[in-house]
């Protein structure tokens, strides 16, 4: 009785967690699919021919959303890595202060800062293009690489570097062959989030790119409210692959901590 | 500083300073504007509704899951891996599913047909769209649970079961431990793991969007709305919401970094 309590609850844990991809991947296959009918009575690849065609812009929206995302994880973690560096290795006075600045991007709704920052990047010509786009994601992805970078210097050894230096290795052999190292699985998770928080931006990327940046969840969105089921579908199982990936490539360097500031959101 | 300055760029605006519509002067009429309309207190109502029910509901759940995954059961590495699966998926895609499972067309609804229980999908209840913002609230709890019930779970496995053993050894039922013995010992992580969701409930803009009703919206969806209105003068409105927002949140961070400070000294 127990155990069968037990399988139970587990049981419902994977229907619950599943629920919502089911009528999602259906319908990506449904071609006539009615009230009341619980299976399509006619199934079509429609909706995943219809994506892929020139038609629904997929191929732009996904090389933009590839490049911007791509581009703002590589950005976040060359800035990062300094700054965590500084974060976990040293005290300093207003330290407190620094962390706290570093928790607000990632609790503070980022549209906030955007709506303010909008007049400016509009001065600048920044407005409606991809590099504007590219720093204003930059707001919710920095401060998370620098925590978790932060996270894995309060671990680091400094000595090894001086010892290797000393040993005549010059510096750029010393980030090669000491640093990285000893800090690749923090290096991992971290420009991975940093991908997925950049993949999963709707308003920030609608605000700043003006609607003339293009990105996957944007394009998700129109079709979601045009109601044409089949290509939202197929949108959202294409839209959630890279999140799959990274995990299974990331599941083995996760860690609580990491997690608590990941959220695809 | 693109974070900072762009907080005191909307802090600006939201005194009315807007020199492109030749605005330079600072007056307090957009926050005064705010404070009296019937329609921001609903949004408010509204998003705390939200905020509260998503994150109480999502903690009991993932406490309950996590104790169950701690368990040894066949399969138990796939399953976990499984509820780690929600964390990095959009929330977008997550309302597109919420969409097609409750709507009053939706899988939910057939299958309540299939059961005899509707004839018609206006004989459903309407779960999305709907005035009780239950949609949202369920996107919330179904990604946050995972999220919570991850963190839990780590806690449980770094703290082992010798606490449990020994109180179990000295008689205690299933009940007392859990409530003397596991809670005590997972609440710190509990409690920042759910401030966490608090904050991202309240100031979330894509969910309430998707799954919301136009009247009352939530507040980040009522700001939108503003900004983005043909009426240049309503964006210090706008500015004053996000702003609200945005202090809220803050003080939700100040809560987050002296619990987890705590946790750490002990």
């Amino acid at each position: 009785m127990k155990r069968l309590t037990k399988y139970a609850g587990v049981a419902l844990i994977v229907l619950g967690v599943l629920a919502p991809f089911i009528p999602i991947l259906i319908w990506s296959f449904a071609r006539r699919w009615y009230f009341p009918a619980v299976l399509p009575t006619e199934w079509s690849i429609r909706g995943w021919a219809y994506a892929f065609s020139s038609a629904s812009r997929l191929p732009q929206a996904l090389w933009q959303s590839l490049l911007i995302s791509g581009v703002t994880s590589l950005l976040s973690i060359l800035i990062g890595l300094p700054a965590g560096r500084a974060l976990g290795l040293h005290k300093f006075r207003g330290k407190t202060l620094v962390e706290f600045l570093m928790l607000a991007p990632t609790i503070v709704p980022a549209f906030a800062v955007a709506m303010g920052i909008h007049v400016v990047f509009i001065r600048l010509g920044l407005a409606d293009t991809m590099i504007g786009v590219i720093l204003v994601h930059l707001v919710p992805t920095l401060p998370y690489v620098t925590l978790v970078l932060a996270g894995m210097f309060a671990n680091y050894d400094v000595n090894y570097e001086a010892q290797a230096r000393s040993l005549g290795a010059t510096p750029l052999q010393t980030i090669w062959y000491v640093l990285l190292p000893s800090i690749y699985p923090g290096l991992i998770v971290a420009g991975m989030f940093a991908f997925i928080i950049s993949w999963s931006q709707y308003i920030l990327t609608l605000l700043i790119g003006g609607g003339r940046v293009l990105t996957l969840p944007l394009l998700l969105f129109s079709f979601a409210s045009s109601g044409d089921n089949n290509v939202t579908a197929a949108l959202s199982i294409i839209f959630i692959a890279p999140a799959i990936v990274l995990l299974i490539i990331s599941a083995r360097y996760l860690t609580g901590r990491n997690v608590s500031l990941a959220r695809g959101n | 500083m693109l974070f900072g300055g762009g907080l005191l760029l909307a802090l600006a605006q939201s005194f009315g300073y807007l020199p492109i519509i030749g605005k330079t002067d600072f007056s307090l009429v957009a926050w005064q504007s705010i404070f009296q309309q019937t329609e921001f207190w609903q949004s408010l109502g509204l998003t705390l509704w939200i905020g509260f029910a998503s994150t109480v509901l999502s903690t009991v759940l993932a406490i309950v899951c996590a104790l169950l995954l701690r368990r040894q059961f066949r399969g138990k590495k796939a399953v976990t891996f499984l509820f780690q699966l929600n964390i990095p998926i959009p929330h977008i895609v997550g309302a597109i599913g919420i969409l097609l499972l409750f709507s009053q067309s939706g899988l939910l609804a057939r299958l309540a047909n299939l059961a005899g229980m509707i004839n018609d999908p206006a004989q459903f209840p309407a779960l999305v769209n709907d005035r009780y913002a239950i949609g949202i609230i369920a996107e919330y709890i179904w990604k946050e649970t995972c999220f919570i019930g991850t963190i839990v779970l780590a806690t449980l496995q770094s703290v082992g079961e010798d606490y449990e053993n020994a109180a179990a050894s000295l008689g205690a039922t299933r009940w007392q431990r859990f409530r003397y013995v596991t809670l005590p010992l997972i609440m710190p992580s509990v409690l920042t793991a759910s401030i966490l969701v608090f904050a991202f409930a309240f100031g979330a803009f894509e969910i309430p969007f998707l799954l919301g009703r136009r009247f009352p919206s939530a507040l980040s969806v009522l700001a939108w709305r503003s900004y983005t209105d043909t009426n240049l003068a309503l964006r210090p409105e706008a500015m004053a919401m996000s702003l609200f927002i945005a202090l809220v949140s803050t003080g939700m961070i100040l809560l987050y970094m002296t619990l987890s400070r705590k946790l750490v000294r002990q």
